[in-house]
């Protein structure tokens, strides 16, 4: 055993032990231990530098609320992970740790300068100090903060584990396994409640666990002794499930919780690999009770933050539970009664002890005892100053004035290698307020407490403000009886004997001689910040509690102001002189402690990332060299390089070819919506522009959605199918946005309409054919079929059999060629799509990808919604004034077109832009000016879309311009970083005009 | 994450829901004889109470139906769910 390994505990397997490196170097601990503890049984208290000062820090606590234990863990490996609270790893075989924040090195640290300059780091320093000049950031502050904030390193390669996900749902759930939590979850399970009991220790019991002192006593049984007994028996009922390692992430409203689950963290690094790391539980409970427990509170004094000062409960459970003393000269400094539970513990033990008390007496057992044990005790006295540097020295105590306002009396000096503190308890209510519930302040011991108001969850024990063991089991018995309407429970009878805190003093911010602008009294000890920050904040005027605290930063770090907020908020009452009861609370938000990212994502990395939408067609397309586009959740091809090509030299090839001879598109992904009903052809004039009543069956229209204000919602073809029966198509990325807009407009304005909605995108393929020689080919595949323009003409469809298979074949362009689409169930599509090359072959049919369509439909200036519009857009602006219905009452978004704001004339609107040097292709994004030497230069426009048009042989692009319809002919330019590019305003449909070429 | 009682299906989690703003603003018979301050007034005022609120729900991910809610924003507390086109009950 080491020096500071003291005692044998039932916890910790002293024949395993483990080896671990901290810093570099080896160590050794057992199994049972965490790091922290396993740290301190070797004599190791420095673990880290303040954030700001970069003071000298200490393990502090034993739990989640560890403000300065943070290690970076397995560092340069894939498995590393900073911010790793030492407090909270369970020791394992090859684990290695560092400490974060203290470049250079933990013992010889450069940012200890800035401890010598605190006087001129103040609250709100960053803001002050880095705020000008403005070049001075990029170059010197950012770095310069970056380098001392040390954060730790996130890590460079994949994350190998695996995380999983799981739903579960229970009658009640408990969360916290201490002492109250194994009541309920007994009184639920017992009663035949499916019940799951969370909590995140590896073991059960809370510090109920190590409780030994005589004083507390339950059935006649040591406290630790009943409930080891309990835990076995709860272990035994079926109907209960006990997640250990797991901790509370988030509460949502309506009992939806999400808990993680560690599953290999504390495992050995060479059992680690290839298994489940962590697991989030997403739980629905009809009831839950949370037994959170509580957090021992620190006091507030100058220099109270040296290596060495531990809460005095974590140095009871070092102690007690791991066996380790965190000093062998203890000294207590404390404000209640259950410090004195460590004194006890201490002395017996055999480790010299004594108390500082600011309280003028207590008259309770556990103090009878330390007192009958003849340990010294200081009433009235308080800390005020504190010394030695990489560990606690020496401190220096004074007495106390009358009312606690200040000190009285000499220093008096006492040597010590450890400062076990105690400012009493804090409520763990951050369950209960993220689940929408409120708290009530009690005065008597300045805590807050929830105010129980839900009748689907309840707190009990110590995060419900109950802090007496006889409290706790009683109180927790009742509630809990009467929250899942039970008569009776195996508690009823029990008897419990404790000692009670009668005698309560608090001082938020203790006393000194030297003023406070001389002190350190740190509150935030993370974040570095001081009580002295919090009232300079409140001199500069702050007063909402969220508002000092994003100044001053308390309560930022990633503890979360566990420890900080109750005095940040004292202080602030104090200071302003209100009660502390009207300040209200900062906002405790998702999660309670951090969640990896893996967690969060779950198994939805890599393939399972998003669904991905494949055509019928896909696999032709990637064996014949695609290069995809995402659009939406399809992948679309987005051009088919032969050899070596480029995006732009594929791109030119296939636009060419299709205008010269045919190309085809595998266009299965557009939304297609078959629409039904008698009052089908009313529910059309209803939602788009343009007038349907009249487009006879076997015809095509293209439609344009406007939104109710008036904007471009959608585009595409609709078909006339039969009487009552239609075939809507949407853009690929509309699709499922239409039919939703439509569904809301056909159920909640237009109930009386006979009309029926089918999503059909996914049931048909579609080959769309384009080109001069297009009809050629068609009249291959359908020989029987007459595709004359008098037969077939231009907008209208035609139902047709290919190999004994049905099929549509629409004639419509988007394009602007002689151009078909057919359309064939789903299954069918790969082998249309091979018939249709096949039969194309000799005129050298080249398959187009999406760059190739769009470049196609720009060079006749037809619109891509979403690309040419973005939601500002009417069709007035798009210079599609032929498409909205005068005749029609009304449509959706008709009104709109005339608000004041609609018919402005100096509104963005679409015009074609062309370059000076023709070879000059424009960035699509790229902002329009009319004026370059105007101060501020005002930006008239931007560029929509930007092709080089190889049937034009020229650069063309779409753009939208204030006031652009007037524009034709007008310089205008396009500033770029290096250049100003010349362009001149023009129609924007640039090729074929007369629409000669769709019957070519 | 809310469970809702979809008035067709009956309870689901709120992940099948999408919300659809505030309920019973009924699109004006005539559009044409409004002003645009009235037009303007149906367009783009809606109300945002802290406290009960009727909403239109979507039950997207289940039977597509849109119904009505009544549900208190400040607690997330349902009142009531009912179909279009009944009558909003008293709350
Ligand atoms: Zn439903």
């Amino acid at each position: 055993m080491t020096k500071y390994r003291i005692n044998k505990t039932r916890f910790v397997d002293q024949t395993k032990t483990i080896s671990f490196t901290f810093d570099g170097k080896k160590y050794h601990g057992f199994e049972g231990d965490t790091l922290a503890s396993a740290l301190l049984s070797n004599g190791i208290h420095l673990v880290g530098r303040s954030f700001k000062y970069h003071r000298p820090r200490g393990i502090m606590s034993c739990g989640s609320e560890e403000p300065n234990a943070i290690c970076q863990i397995n560092a340069d490996t894939n498995l590393t992970e900073p911010n790793v609270r030492a407090t909270e790893i369970e020791l394992y075989e090859g684990l290695r740790a560092s400490s974060q924040n203290c470049w250079p090195s933990l013992n010889f640290d450069i940012g200890g300068i800035n401890n010598l300059i605190s006087p001129f780091i103040p609250a709100g320093f960053y803001y002050k100090t880095f705020m000008w000049p403005k070049s001075f950031w990029k170059k010197i502050y950012e770095p310069l903060i970056r380098l001392s904030a040390g954060l730790g390193k996130s890590p460079s390669q994949p994350d190998p584990d695996i995380y999983d996900h799981k739903h579960e749902h229970c009658d009640v759930l408990v969360i916290g396994g201490g002492i109250s939590g194994i009541i309920s979850a007994k009184i639920a399970a017992k009663n035949n409640l499916k019940t799951i009991l969370i909590e995140d220790k590896n073991i059960l019991g809370g510090s109920t666990i190590y409780q030994n002192n005589k004083n507390f006593i339950i059935d006649n049984k040591k406290s630790n002794e009943w409930l080891m007994n309990e835990i076995s028996e709860l272990e035994k009922l079926d109907n209960l499930i006990i997640k250990t390692r797991t901790s509370l992430a988030a509460f949502h409203s309506y009992n939806y919780l999400l808990a993680k689950e560690n599953i290999s963290d504390h495992l050995p690094l060479d059992k680690k690999n290839g298994d489940i790391r962590q697991r989030l539980w997403k739980i629905r409970a009809d009831k839950v009770i949370v037994a959170a427990g509580a957090i021992e509170r620190p006091l507030i004094f100058n220099n109270n933050d040296r290596p060495g000062i531990i809460l005095a409960n974590s140095v009871k459970k070092y102690l007690d539970f791991y066996g380790v003393s965190t000093g062998l000269n203890n000294i207590i400094f404390t404000n209640n009664d259950s410090a004195y539970e460590t004194a006890v513990s201490l002395f017996e033990k055999g480790i010299s002890v004594k108390i500082i008390d600011i309280r003028k007496k207590s008259s309770s057992n556990i103090v009878k005892n330390a007192e009958d044990l003849g340990i010294r005790i200081y009433w009235n006295s308080t800390v005020v100053n504190t010394f030695g540097y990489k560990k606690i020295k020496s401190i220096e105590i004074m007495n106390l004035s009358e009312d606690g306002s200040n000190v009285t009396g000499n220093k008096h000096k006492i040597q010590c290698d450890c400062l076990s503190i105690s400012g009493g308890w804090t409520p763990m209510v951050h369950m209960h307020t993220q689940s929408g519930g409120k708290l009530d302040f009690r005065e008597i011991d300045q805590v807050f407490v929830p105010s129980e108001k839900s009748e689907n969850h309840i707190n009990v024990g110590s995060c419900n403000g109950d802090f007496e063991l006889e409290e706790i089991v009683k109180n927790t018995n009742n509630k809990v009886k009467k929250f899942l309407n039970i008569n009776e429970s195996g508690f009823d009878k029990i008897s419990v004997l404790c000692s009670k805190d009668l005698e309560k003093k608090n001082i938020w911010l203790l006393p000194n001689t030297i003023s406070e602008g001389k002190t350190k009294s740190f509150i935030d000890f993370q974040n570095d910040s001081t009580a002295k920050d919090i009232k300079l904040a409140l001199r500069e005027g702050f007063k909402s509690i969220e508002h000092v605290k994003r100044y001053t930063t308390t309560g930022m770090a990633t503890d979360q102001g566990k420890l900080s907020n109750m005095h940040a908020l004292g202080i602030i009452a104090d200071t302003a002189g209100v009660k502390m009861g009207t300040l209200g609370t900062t906002t405790f938000r998702p999660p309670f402690t951090p969640l990896t990212f893996g967690a969060i994502v779950g198994r939805s990395v890599g393939k399972f990332f998003d669904v991905v939408r494949k055509t019928s067609i896909h696999e032709w397309h990637v064996q014949n060299n695609a290069k995809f586009e995402n659009v939406g959740q399809w992948k679309r091809p987005w051009y088919y390089p032969i050899n070596n090509e480029n995006l732009h030299e594929a791109v030119q090839r296939e636009s060419k070819t299709a205008r010269d001879s045919a190309g085809i598109l595998d266009a299965s992904t557009l939304g297609k919506i078959d629409i039904q009903g008698s009052d089908a052809s009313e529910f059309l004039n209803r939602v788009y522009t343009n007038a349907w009543s009249k487009l006879g069956i076997g015809k095509c229209r293209y439609g344009l959605m406007l939104n109710e204000d008036g904007m471009v919602y959608d585009d595409g073809v609709t078909t006339r199918l039969g009487e009552n029966h239609y075939l809507m198509t949407t853009t690929t990325g509309g699709a499922a946005n239409v039919l939703s807009k439509l569904e809301d407009y056909l159920q909640t304005e237009w109930p009386e309409l006979d009309v029926y909605l089918t999503s059909v995108t996914d049931h048909y393929s579609t080959a769309s054919i384009c080109g001069p020689n297009s009809k050629k080919i068609l009249k291959k595949l359908f020989p029987n079929k007459d595709f004359s323009d008098e037969a077939f003409p231009h907008m209208s469809y035609q139902d047709a059999i290919i190999d004994k298979i049905e099929c549509r074949i629409m004639r419509i362009s988007f394009t602007g060629e002689l151009s078909y689409e057919i359309n064939i169930e789903s299954k069918y599509g790969k082998s249309l799509w091979e018939n249709c090359i096949k039969a194309g072959e000799e005129y050298k049919i080249t398959p187009y990808g999406t760059e190739t369509m769009h470049l196609l439909r720009a060079e006749k200036g037809f619109i891509i919604v979403g690309q040419d519009t973005d939601g500002t857009m009417t069709p007035i602006d798009l210079q599609m004034d032929w498409i909205v219905s005068k005749k029609k009452y009304d449509f959706i978004g008709k009104r709109s077109l005339y608000r004041s704001d609609t018919i402005r004339e100096d509104r963005k609107q679409l015009v074609g832009l062309l370059t000076d040097d023709p070879n000059e292709i424009l960035e699509e994004g790229a902002q329009i000016v009319s004026e370059l030497d105007k101060k501020p230069v005002e930006m008239i426009g931007h560029v929509t879309s930007s092709y080089f048009s190889p049937n034009l042989n020229k650069s063309i692009a779409l753009a939208v311009v204030k006031g652009g319809k007037k524009m034709k002919g007008q310089k205008l330019f396009v500033p770029m970083e290096n250049k100003n590019i010349n362009v001149t305003v023009s129609d924007f449909i640039f090729l074929d005009k007369e629409n000669k070429r769709i019957n070519a | 994450m809310f469970i809702i009682n979809c008035p067709y299906c009956g309870v689901r989690d709120q992940s099948e829901f999408s919300c659809g703003g505030e309920a019973h603003i009924v699109r004006p018979k005539q559009p044409t004889e409004l002003s645009d301050d009235e037009w303007a007034e149906y367009l783009f005022m809606r109300k945002n109470i802290k406290g009960v609120q009727f909403e239109r729900w979507n039950h997207a991910h289940g039977c597509r139906k849109w119904f009505n809610m009544v549900r208190d924003t400040s607690n997330d507390k349902i009142h009531a769910v009912y179909k279009m086109g009944e009558k909003p009950p008293v709350i």
